[in-house]
């Protein structure tokens, strides 16, 4: 290590933003709303998702107001079923799917790459039309009275017996998976054909890697639940039997197609998630992954062994004792690469330089719940106590640790990191802290309990209960209003931070990788010059040496 | 104190319990110690490596490389060994006792009805003896529902197209919960009831209590109304086979395979014979697919079950061998 101190690295000193950058270059609603500009596309995606997680975080709170007591007095069933039902289908198709690839992804992948936009800018537009198509139909039936099948709309229920909004609100799925296939596709082309001269695949940074399992995942998987939907649909309307009894269906052939794409979904939800906290560990140490090659074929590990495993939702739903112990096994199996990330980011922290600015919070949290959802699969993947705790508050546990605990924790450090480049603008750090401090504390006692009360017996998607159960429902109550004040908070200093924020310049972390040597909101074709990349991945000597090179000429 | 009178734990009462709750707990040893060191990690390496003015860029500095394997190595052995115990257990949740004591469950938005071989129908409740295995066969009128008594801690879903079985041998007297598990619409969470596990002299006086004629006897009344009886006669003269001895045999079909006459075969012969044509025979059997209740079902069935064949007959001269 020679002397240079980040200090006098000269790239670090707040360079003066670029006066034309890619949100001041036009104006206009217009200039949004047909721009093909892939930050503006972030953007946009940014604001939607938002939204729907809003919608979906006021649902989840009635929910947990109802389940403040056991007798079911707040809601009817009805409207309890509808709830939880619309809460899911909000969370996962129209918000954790898109939010981190859509957003983080759309905004950095194609500067990380040192490319001027995605490979189809006007397929990138096209597929937050889509989107927007899509959710609008969610919306919908929101407004007009909503759908109670669950957000996996399990047959005979939802083809023949429910009478709410199945139609419509599969569709909207539906549509909206087309334009997640866009945005893979996008993502494919571009990590293949666009990389700047010198960025050879091992010096990816680690998000490209992850991005690019996901990418896959979401071509394969995505296309047989847009089939099991359009079938579903087919059943609904025309009466054709595909999986109801009645009509000489099997009810038990659309949960496996169906979780042969959920199963795979859950990891469209967390690789982009194991993305951001990849690129952000290295930042806030300063330091390579440790074993960076590890961690990008855990990713692709991932994304293959994923494909293997769905049939683990059906434990008890009328598999064969043998097909459960394969599925039990390779449940084993697809948990092994998760582990080998755990532990090569922890490793990294070894001799590192490690800030305790808001997004290493983050990752600190993420890693923390990541491992308790990660290993408590390991007791669902266990047959013999996957039949007792199947369908209750444990699997809802496990899934919020990995969905909310990893996925949206590592979305805030991915906002939090790479706001000053977005926005360039510097996020308030003391109250970020707070925020993460606040998300870590409630989302610990929202879901820690569910764990114990699943165990103990609670049946999930349960309007009323039985009295035993309540200490430890209202210990989750409580921690869901702290896990609400944790996520209000962000979005109000994030706004605050737009006009009255800090100047970012163009590298306030000291970070490795191409977006943080181009300036602060980037100009609209991302790099004044094409940038040649010379140094390993998150080599920071060499990094910087090319930095102060290009500078001073 | 005992685990069971823990609050937060539930009451062991079945014969798998002690299994199941000892992989939970071991598996909460072993992953709370590795998350707890994993914590520990984090945190002694953040602190210990903070950032500080002498410290501004990281230490180039790797661990060393045999840790990669090591900790690739250990986890797969420790999910594998997780994997062996996990479908240890699971294989003395799924063996059936040969002599379990049968009861019947029909489940349906949003009640579950159970009926005992002696003919007692009851509905959200369930009367079993202690210290003996019972098997429950079970179906579903309408949507997927899920048999769930967390006290004896299996569950298995109740599909509508099919019996599926569950058992448990309850090791303690007392009332314990019976929940759905899989949603199944509105009441979804009001379909719930009691399990009341007694004393066998208690179960026996339960028994002795009314009914309407074992549900053998219930079958054959219905045999006789819904002129199964006209086909299927008890000696090889009628148009149908000869019923009396068949379950558990290999009946051979029409097509060239055979199949098992099992629970699941009387039930599809019943509600749609022509999806398996017993050998020898014309598919005449007309479907009774929303004719017969899936209460009607169980009776029908009961009855087929305890069919003797006729004794003043020569060993039936069956067709079905042509
Ligand atoms: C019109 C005559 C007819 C009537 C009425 C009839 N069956 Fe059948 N049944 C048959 C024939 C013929 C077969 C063999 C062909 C087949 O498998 O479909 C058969 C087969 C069966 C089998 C399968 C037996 C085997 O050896 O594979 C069962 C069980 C059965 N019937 C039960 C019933 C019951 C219970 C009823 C009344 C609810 C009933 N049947 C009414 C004609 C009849
Ligand atoms: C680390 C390896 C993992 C293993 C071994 C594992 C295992 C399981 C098993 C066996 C189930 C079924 C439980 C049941 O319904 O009885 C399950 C449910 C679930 N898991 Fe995981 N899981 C893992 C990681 C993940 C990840 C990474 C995600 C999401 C990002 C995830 C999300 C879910 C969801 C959403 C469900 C339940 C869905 C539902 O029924 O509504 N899991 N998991
Ligand atoms: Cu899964
Ligand atoms: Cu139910």
């Amino acid at each position: 290590m020679t002397t240079t101190t980040i200090d006098d690295a000269p790239f670090i000193e707040p360079s003066a933003t670029a006066p034309r950058n890619y949100l001041n270059d036009e104006y206009g609603v217009l200039s949004w709303l047909l721009t093909r500009d892939h930050k503006r596309i972030a953007v946009l995606y940014a604001i939607s998702v938002t939204v729907f997680f809003m919608v979906g975080g006021i649902i989840a709170f009635m929910m947990r107001l109802e389940l403040l007591t056991p007798e079911g007095d707040l809601f009817t069933s009805d409207t309890y079923n509808k709830l939880f039902t619309l809460h899911g289908i909000v969370m996962i198709f129209f918000f954790l799917i898109p939010a981190i690839p859509a957003v983080l992804g759309n905004f950095i992948l194609p500067i990380m790459l040192g490319a001027k936009d995605l490979a189809f800018p006007k397929i990138n537009l096209l597929s937050w039309y889509i989107y927007m198509i899509g959710g609008s139909f969610g919306i919908y039936v929101i407004i007009t009275g909503g759908v109670d099948t669950g957000w996996t709309f399990y047959t005979p229920f939802s083809t023949q017996y429910s009478n709410t909004h199945v139609f419509a609100v599969t569709l909207g799925a539906f549509i909206t998976g087309f334009s997640s296939i866009l945005t893979g596709l996008n993502f494919l082309v571009t990590i293949h054909r666009m990389r700047a001269p010198g960025l050879t695949w091992f010096r990816l940074p680690l998000f490209v890697w992850s991005m690019y399992a996901t990418s896959v995942v979401i071509m394969l998987a995505t296309p047989v639940l847009a089939i099991t939907l359009v079938l579903l649909m087919v059943e609904r309307t025309l009466h054709v039997g595909i999986f109801d009894p009645a009509l000489g269906g099997d009810p038990v052939l659309y949960q496996h197609m169906f979780w042969f794409y959920s199963h795979p979904a859950v990891y469209i939800m967390i690789l982009p998630g194991m993305a951001v906290i990849s690129e952000c560990v290295a930042a806030f140490t300063r330091k390579k992954i440790f074993g960076y090659k590890f961690v990008a074929f855990s990713s692709l590990a991932i994304a293959f062994l994923g494909f293997l495993v769905w049939a683990h939702h059906l434990f008890v739903a009328g598999i064969s004792i043998y097909s459960a112990m394969v599925f039990s096994f390779l449940s084993m199996i697809v948990a092994v690469p998760s582990a080998i990330k755990v532990f090569n980011w922890t490793a990294t922290m070894y001799r590192a330089s490690v800030s305790w600015q808001t997004p290493m919070l983050y990752v600190l949290g993420f890693i923390g719940l990541f491992t308790i959802g990660g290993v408590t699969g390991l007791f669902l993947a266990a047959l013999g106590i996957d039949v007792h705790v199947h369908d209750s508050y444990f699997v809802v546990a496990h899934f919020h640790y990995i969905m909310v605990g990893g996925t949206i924790m590592a979305y805030l450090a991915g906002i939090h990191y790479w706001w000053p480049k977005i926005t360039g603008r510097m996020y308030p750090e003391w109250w970020a802290r707070l925020s993460a401090l606040l998300v870590f504390v409630g989302f610990n006692l929202t879901f820690f309990p569910q764990f114990l009360v699943g165990y103990v017996g609670m049946p999930r998607r349960y309007h009323a209960y039985a009295p035993e159960f309540q200490v430890l429902n209202v210990l989750s109550t409580a921690g869901a209003t702290i896990l609400a004040a944790g996520y209000l908070l962000p979005m109000i200093y994030l706004f605050w931070s737009l006009k009255f924020g800090r100047k970012a310049g163009t590298n306030p972390w000291g970070a490795v990788g191409l977006e943080w040597a181009t300036s602060s909101p980037p100009p609209k074709e991302n790099f004044h010059e094409t940038p040649v990349v010379t140094w390993e991945a998150y080599d920071y000597p060499a990094f910087l040496k090319a930095m102060r090179e290009t500078q001073h000429g | 104190m005992m685990l069971s009178d823990f609050p937060l734990f539930p009451e062991a009462a079945s014969s798998v319990a002690k299994y199941v709750d000892g992989l939970y707990l071991a598996l909460i040893l072993l992953t709370g110690t590795v998350s707890l060191l994993i914590w520990a990690a984090i945190f002694y390496l953040a602190i210990k490596y903070r950032r500080r003015p002498d410290n501004e860029l990281a230490q180039e500095q790797e661990p060393p490389a045999a840790l990669e394997m090591t900790w690739i190595v250990v986890p797969t052995i420790i999910f594998l060994a997780i994997f062996v115990a996990g479908a240890w257990v699971y294989f003395r949740i799924q063996r059936v006792p040969t002599n379990a004591l049968e009861v019947y469950a029909t489940g349906r938005q949003w009640m579950w009805k159970f009926q005992h071989t002696t003919g007692q129908r009851e509905i959200n409740t369930l009367h079993v003896p202690v210290n003996r295995p019972v098997k429950i066969t079970m179906a579903s009128e309408d949507v997927i529902h899920s048999l769930w008594f967390p006290a004896f801690r299996v569950k298995n879903d109740v599909l509508p197209n099919r019996y599926r079985t569950l058992w448990f041998q309850a090791t303690k007297t007392g009332r314990f919960h019976i929940f759905c598990a899989e949603y199944c619409g509105t009441l979804h969470s009001g379909m719930i009831g009691w399990v009341e596990v007694m004393e066998p002299t208690e179960y026996q006086k339960w028994l002795a209590g009314g009914s309407e004629g074992s549900l053998a006897t219930q079958g054959e009344q219905l045999f006789q109304k819904l002129a199964c009886a006209t086909c299927h006669t008890n000696d090889a003269t009628g148009r149908g086979p000869v019923l009396a001895g068949i379950v558990g045999k290999q009946v051979p079909l029409a097509d060239g395979h055979s199949v098992i006459a099992d629970d699941n075969y009387l039930r599809e012969s019943i509600l749609n014979p022509t999806a398996k044509v017993a050998a020898g025979f014309q598919p005449i059997m007309p479907a009774f697919q929303g004719q017969v209740s899936e209460e009607d079902l169980i009776r029908l069935i009961a009855f087929v079950k305890t069919m003797q064949p006729a004794t003043n007959v020569a060993p039936p001269q069956q067709p079905r061998n042509p």
